[in-house]
């Protein structure tokens, strides 16, 4: 308990950190002192506060959707970018966003999540094919299921002018996000909390279907309960940021290295962890060439990549 | 021709198994007739389809293209059998294993630690062997640090191979935000290639080095059966392992580099071709899965950019198709080497 608040309290320091970094010059001091000039008052109410909660927001709530996934897939790699999930969300707002441009963006993201949750219903199908359960088969099969479907909506946006958008939606990046901007992440929020209710069940569906019946849950219901979760987190951070990659994986899974694998225990461990790296993440891509910003999916392909190959490599596994 | 081949394959009908075809051809040699039958007319067909004006502007123009797509089908197909040999096994590729990515880092990574000035003064051809040096000296020291030490599972190998090629993809990606636009305009300017906008300059260069590299290939031609039935074997039959799987993963290395160079990265179609040749020729002798998978590769390349170019006017869309195409055969394959 202890450590979780130390780490809780890494994060807020964070987080007041990302809050005065920026070309505007937005002191503290003033802030509280009421003697700052109205113009950075009204940078810090609409530019610098929406992007710490939706840096928040957004790395908790991804974070906990690769755990919940894991739960469900009974799959310690897999995550909503190493699913094929991601990529549907995406397939499903450029579509949306060629029939029908003039819906309001919430129509969008129901559209762009209804993608997501067909999406991860196919890898699931696709899945079920592999009679052996390698560990290391299902993030394989579900990167690759996700390249297909990335070149299916990499081959329409070619051909109708949106490559431009579909490398945005791809690409992360926090430096757009004002006020009006991103309220659309706390539904990542009511899903998280919606996760921590639900925690029990999930730990008792990462048992198996067998195990998960014979303690008289339904197995089918908290399933479905998962990947909805799933699909809205990625479709609504998609929809609002652009795709992180591999955050869902990391943060879970460095997380159950220290605390071990209790849902209910788990949960704010995650949510802390990810909303703390995302932050750290994006904090070094706005300082590393400042005054410019380097979009946090690119450091996050650094630190992620880097944080799975050493999950991977980390014990030497015998051969299969 | 055909009687001789005939009569040797009757003379000897338990080499090629006792598969006869058509006109008494093994089909192995069918196979092999047939895809050279289709590379020379999808060749011709982009030579002349469409052309307007003065032929001797059409052809040369066209010749060069020809010219580069020839070299990048060669390279793919041979250092995707090459390196599925030494592996031994039919998922890995090269470009798997993030060995594209990693020659689009090392150009890089040039430019952010050298500056733009080392991409414009040093000559473009001399740069080009520096790079190909770099490039087979990292890979063939992460090939030696996954293949050579302790056993890995082969799925753990595909995984950290595609990470890998993540990892090296955002590194390049961070570093070229880093850059000056100036800087950065130049750089993208060397690494802009696709099957529809290749690199020209590189063309001499490029087929001396490939040149080069086939020779090398060519004197180990005896050992590639042996190498594919395991390294226990292969040592046990006299090969001398190491020395060979290190000369071969140099020859991979310069090809990849080259096709790079040439087009810029593609996942998944040496995967494609080489998994089309096995199947097609149905048995593994290299004699024959090295020039099917390379007749092969030009039938796709140079077809494939015909028809597209020329019937549906889609420019670049071929490499969408490409990858399309190619995880669909990776999944299947994957899911079949695991069913059994």
């Amino acid at each position: 308990m202890r450590s979780l608040l130390l780490a809780f309290l890494a994060t807020v320091i964070l987080a007041v950190v990302s809050l005065f970094i920026g070309v505007s010059d937005v002191s503290p001091l003033a802030l509280l002192s009421g003697s700052a000039e109205p113009r950075a008052v009204e940078i810090f109410v609409a530019s610098r506060v929406p992007r710490t909660l939706a840096l928040v927001l957004a790395g908790a709530a991804m974070a906990i959707a690769g755990l919940v996934m894991q739960m469900v897939v009974r799959n310690r790699f897999v995550e909503p970018s190493t699913a094929g999930t991601s990529e549907s969300a995406a397939l499903g707002f450029l579509v949306v966003t060629l029939l029908a441009p003039g819906w309001p963006l919430m129509a969008k993201m129901g559209v762009s999540a209804l993608f997501a949750l067909g999406g991860t219903a196919l890898f699931l199908r696709v899945l079920k094919a592999v009679p052996l359960r390698d560990v290391l088969l299902v993030p394989l099969v579900g990167i690759m299921l996700g390249g297909v479907i990335g070149a299916v909506s990499a081959f329409i946006a070619y051909r109708a002018g949106l490559m431009g958008s579909l490398l945005a939606w791809n690409m992360g990046d926090f430096s757009g996000v004002i006020r009006g901007r991103y309220e659309l992440l706390w539904i990542g929020l009511v899903c998280c909390l919606v996760a921590y209710v639900a925690a029990d069940r999930f730990t008792v569906a990462g048992m198996g279907k067998d195990f998960t019946t014979n303690l008289g849950l339904d197995y089918r219901q908290v399933m479905v309960l998962g990947l909805v979760i799933v699909s809205l987190v990625s479709a609504v951070v998609l929809v609002s940021v652009g795709s992180i990659p591999f955050l869902g994986l990391i943060v879970p899974n460095l997380v159950s290295l220290m605390v071990g694998d209790n849902m209910r225990r788990t949960v704010p461990w995650v949510a802390v962890g990810g909303a703390g790296m995302v932050l750290a993440c994006d904090i070094v891509g706005r300082l590393i060439r400042f005054p410019y910003e380097i979009p946090i999916a690119v450091v996050m392909g650094v630190v992620g990549s880097a944080l799975f190959l050493y999950l991977l490599l980390r014990t030497p596994r015998h051969a299969s | 021709m055909p009687a001789d081949r005939a009569a040797a394959s009757a003379a000897r009908p338990r080499e090629t198994g006792p598969a006869h075809g058509w006109a008494g051809l093994s089909r192995p040699a069918l196979v092999l007739i047939v895809l050279a039958v289709l590379s020379v007319v999808s060749i011709a067909l982009f030579m002349t389809l469409g052309a307007k004006g003065s032929w001797s502007f059409v052809l040369s123009f066209r010749g060069k293209k020809l010219l580069s797509l020839l070299l990048v089908a060669y390279s793919v197909a041979v250092s995707t059998v090459l390196f599925q040999t030494v592996t031994n096994n039919r998922i890995l590729t090269p470009s798997l294993m993030g060995f594209d990515a990693l020659y689009v880092l090392i150009k890089t990574a040039i430019v952010f630690f050298l500056g733009v000035g080392a991409l414009v003064s040093i000559d473009n051809q001399l740069q080009f062997v520096m790079e190909v040096l770099v490039m087979v000296g990292f890979s063939t020291l992460l090939f030696r640090w996954l293949f050579l030490g302790q056993e890995r599972s082969l799925h753990l190998l595909v995984l950290v191979g595609i990470v890998f090629g993540i990892l090296f993809r955002s590194f390049s990606q961070l570093m070229q935000r880093m850059l000056d636009p100036g800087a950065f305009n130049v750089l993208q300017d060397t690494l802009f290639a696709s099957f529809a906008t290749t690199d020209p300059t590189l063309l001499g260069i490029s087929s001396i080095i490939v040149f080069a590299a086939s020779v090398v290939g060519w004197r180990l031609l005896h050992s590639f059966d042996v190498l594919s039935l395991g390294r226990a074997q292969a040592i046990n039959l006299g090969v001398p392992y190491k020395r060979t799987v290190v000369t071969i993963l140099v020859v991979i290395a310069v090809l990849v580099s080259i096709s790079t160079a040439l087009v810029g990265p593609v996942t998944f179609f040496g995967l494609l071709v080489a998994t089309l040749a096995h199947s097609l020729v149905g048995t593994s002798k290299h004699r024959y899965i090295l020039p099917a998978a390379v007749m092969l590769a030009v039938v796709c390349l140079v077809g494939g950019q015909t028809l597209l170019e020329r019937l549906f006017a889609f420019d670049t869309a071929l490499s969408i198709i490409i990858e399309f195409l190619g995880g669909i055969v990776f999944i299947a394959l994957v899911l079949r080497g695991s069913a059994r």
